[in-house]
């Protein structure tokens, strides 16, 4: 489980970029896709981050597990939207072209269907985009890049420092689960509600003081070796940006800014092939 | 030749205590010295190691008298910051001081915060990585390194700023002893080789004298009672007085009636001239020698063919084999990732062996869960931080019965029972948070015996203790497996432990079982303690030169002659 989702070293242009561009397009490429329900626009980001997927040599078994899992909850998202709003697609495109009738008060139509795509092809040009920021860039980076675009070193090693320490805590933590298993406390479903708050107590207790001890030590380390002492710090894992990386900032502004006036020209978030 | 490291009539009394931890110190030591500090818990070394470093005042503040000068500063007009470019620490928890993500960033991180430029922040950690032999390792993550190689990381860390000063915490306290040994060969070579002033705080001294040092501070009760050569050191009281553990061979001359000079240079056993005490000691094991009888009981636990895999392909354990008999004291062995933790968490069913049995009285434990193990086979862990989970002690050892539904009263009785038993009577009302380490850890222990459980495994019972409270939880252990009739097993890579109180170690390297034999034959086999990440033992050396046929009787001879004085 530990190696999915993680950064694997591959010598791909996309690898190569600094993580600070690929921070950069990640945010802008999702808040276009949040925005936009425009399926033609989403088709070409779909198509479009397919490519940038294959470009990165990212291999099924890297995402396979949480894409599946992704995959299950979308559809349970589609089935809750259908089950809840069936007629959500004759609001938005305003026809209602009839398709079959399932059971009880819903009936399907084509206006329902093509917005429960659009629905999916939202959620399908981000997700690879995710994939790709998460397993192109050395997480030592994730603190340069957050800096770079103007964020606090302090606050940017924070978040190195816990990626740093999330696997010593989740080893505490299985540690302390058995040993309170051992001593009879079961974390089995049958126990009523404050039972289990209880039993859960028992463990996080133990975690959080021991945690506690550690951040201790921690900040003795990090003092100790001059951290804090400067407004600013280099960094080790630091990339000067290279040309590529301005190409990709420039591709990715210009295309949210094309993709947002083709989505909003007609005053509507919706592209309507009803009409 | 100005001192680098300079107290005068120096005391330092932190801010919520009361008394002064450290009073009217007075201590020189000179560039390109080795000086080992050596006291017992609550000595005040640490605190005086704070003084060098600076968290003593910047970080834990207080009232200093006196004066002191770090690298010819006064520290009190410097801050932490400006210290740290002279001082370089390396802690005790080299987990909690791995501060990058990787081995590389890890070394730079000083460097990071000084503003030094990417590029040669390259060249730097380069050159540093391969001084304290880290460089195949740049890209690792400290989970994929073991303790020795993070310990380095934790040198060139601080060397990589040209300290003048390498101050080391007790820098042997989580190591196996062969990789002890190690650490101490590269303090040496950087002392030899940079003229890096060092400064080694420890308790362990046999293990921390095995490269020699130039001088050794004994701190006892905030003041400084001795300052001298080691092997003047060895020759007087001091160390008994002050509870610090003597070399082995040390006592075994003593016990011998053998007297020790500053002549013989007894300090370390590869310079000792034994000729003066040789028949002494002969003699003094002639007439002492025991013969072990071998007294068996009935099989409590057993393990079968088990083997052991988390991802089916690379074996954790392999065929390992190995009985209990009931009511024994045994010590399972080996490097860290040998297997050990592994062997236990499959006895207590944490994780299902992949093919094998363990048969607890001679019945299959397969079906039974961990809670219904937990009752028959306890497990006592490392950190007692990781175990106590109530604030008040009667509460944290009632837990484990509390669950099972069992009358209060009943409870009531039991606990208290143990409470006596382990010594906490007097303080069941107390809040746990009140304790030191060793009561914390007796805690624990008690927490486990409540449930009588037959066997209680504890995972490295005396870690981070000194030589009293070692040989507190030790005779208190051993009280209970006599009293009680618990079995205990013990995971260590302690070799005092196996020796002075095991009769049994079984020794792990790479998932299989080496040896089933006594602690005595494990320590004076060389290629066995080298598997083991054991050190062979000084008395084997001793039994050697003064000629004794059989060092491993003579072993035994010690330890059975330890255990009838204590």
């Amino acid at each position: 489980m530990s190696r999915v989702l993680s950064y694997e070293e591959k010598n791909t242009w996309i690898h190569r970029l600094c993580g600070v561009t690929k921070l950069i397009f990640f945010l802008l490429w999702s808040l276009t896709s949040m925005l936009t329900y425009d399926t033609r626009v989403l088709l070409v980001m779909l198509v479009l981050s397919i490519v940038i997927l294959r470009a990165s040599k990212t291999e099924w078994r890297q995402i396979g597990t949480v894409f599946k899992f992704i995959l299950f909850f979308l559809f349970i998202n589609l089935i809750a939207i259908y089950v809840l709003a069936p007629n959500q697609g004759t609001l938005i495109y305003g026809t209602d072209t009839y398709v079959c009738h399932l059971f009880k008060g819903h009936d399907l139509n084509q206006e329902m269907i093509f917005y429960e795509i659009n629905v999916f092809l939202k959620y399908m040009t981000v997700v690879p985009t995710v994939f790709i920021f998460l397993v192109t860039t050395n997480p030592s980076e994730f603190a340069a890049s957050m800096n770079r675009v103007g964020i606090s070193y302090k606050i940017g090693y924070a978040i190195a420092i816990s990626l740093r320490y999330i696997p010593d805590i989740q080893s505490d933590f299985v540690k302390i689960k058995n040993a309170q298993q051992a001593r009879g406390i079961e974390m089995a479903k049958k126990a009523p509600f404050f039972q289990r708050i209880k039993h859960i107590c028992a463990i996080l207790f133990p975690l959080v003081f021991s945690s506690m001890d550690r951040i201790d030590v921690v900040s003795n380390a990090m003092e100790l070796r001059g951290f804090g002492k400067h407004k600013k710090r280099t960094w080790y894992m630091g990339k000067a940006l290279k040309k590529s990386d301005y190409i990709v900032v420039a591709f990715v502004v210009l295309f949210s800014a094309v993709a947002l006036f083709v989505t909003f020209r007609d005053g509507s978030r919706f592209y309507n092939p009803f009409i | 030749m100005e001192p680098i490291i300079e107290f005068k009539n120096f005391s330092f009394k932190y801010r919520s205590q009361k008394e002064p931890t450290l009073k009217d110190i007075n201590l020189k030591i000179y560039p390109g010295e080795k000086v080992l500090i050596i006291g017992p818990s609550g000595s005040g070394k640490s605190t005086l190691a704070h003084c060098i470093n600076g968290l003593v005042p910047f970080s834990y503040s207080g009232e200093i008298t006196g004066e002191y000068t770090i690298a010819g500063k006064d520290p009190k007009k410097l801050d932490i910051f400006e210290l740290s470019k002279s001082v370089g620490t390396v802690l005790q928890d080299t987990d909690g001081q791995f501060i990058g993500l990787t081995v590389a960033e890890d070394l730079a991180f000083a460097l990071e915060n000084d503003e030094v430029p990417t590029k040669e922040l390259h060249e730097r950690v380069d050159k540093i990585a391969k001084e304290v032999d880290v460089k195949n390792l740049l890209e690792h993550a400290p989970t994929e390194l073991s303790g020795g190689q993070k310990q380095r990381v934790s040198m060139g860390g601080v060397m990589i700023s040209d300290v003048d000063i390498l101050l080391l915490d007790e820098p042997l306290a989580n190591l196996d002893p062969a990789t002890g040994k190690h650490t101490m060969e590269l303090i040496d070579e950087i002392n030899k080789s940079k003229g890096t002033t060092i400064v080694v705080i420890e308790h362990r001294l046999e293990d921390a004298l095995f490269r020699g040092a130039d001088r050794i501070v004994v701190v006892g009760d905030g003041k400084i009672v001795s300052d001298s050569t080691p092997d003047e050191l060895i020759c007087k009281d001091i160390l008994e007085e002050q509870g610090i553990r003597e070399p082995l061979y040390v006592t075994a001359i003593k016990h011998a009636g053998g007297k020790l000079t500053e002549e013989m240079t007894p300090s370390r056993i590869d310079t000792i001239d034994v000729s003066s005490v040789k028949e002494l000691v002969k003699s003094w094991h002639d007439k002492n020698a025991v013969f072990c009888e071998e007294e068996k009981g009935e099989t409590i636990l057993e393990g079968k063919d088990i083997y052991f895999s988390y991802d089916g392909k690379e074996k954790v354990l392999e065929n390992v084999n190995f009985s209990v008999s009931k009511g024994e004291m045994l010590a399972i062995v080996g490097k860290n990732g040998a297997g050990k933790s592994t062997l236990s968490s499959l006895i207590c069913g944490f994780n299902k062996p992949t093919s094998g049995e363990l048969l607890f009285r001679g019945k299959d434990m397969s079906d039974l869960s961990i809670a219904e193990r937990g009752e028959k086979i306890g497990l006592v862990m490392q950190n007692p931080n990781h175990m106590i989970s109530k604030p008040m002690i009667f509460d944290e050892v009632a837990l484990g019965l509390s669950i099972r539904g069992i009358p209060e009263k009943e409870i009531k009785e039991r606990v208290e029972k143990i409470l006596r038993v382990c010594g906490l009577y007097p303080f069941r009302n107390w809040p746990i948070s009140a304790l030191s380490f060793g009561q914390k850890k007796r805690v624990t222990i008690a927490s486990i015996l409540v449930m009588d459980p037959e066997i209680m495994i504890l995972d490295e019972p005396t870690a981070g203790q000194d030589y009293r409270h070692y040989t507190e939880i030790m005779n208190f252990l051993k009280d209970i497996n006599e009293k009680l009739g618990v079995t205990i097993i013990m995971i260590t890579h302690d070799m005092h432990l196996m020796l002075e109180y095991t009769k049994r170690a079984l020794v792990l390297a790479d998932g299989k079982i080496l040896a089933d034999t006594t602690p005595a034959r494990v320590l004076t086999d060389e290629t066995l303690s080298d598997k083991a990440y054991l050190k062979k033992t000084s008395l084997y050396d001793l039994a050697e030169m003064c000629d004794i046929e059989d060092p491993t009787a003579f072993c035994e001879t010690f330890i059975a002659f330890e255990q009838r004085e204590r």
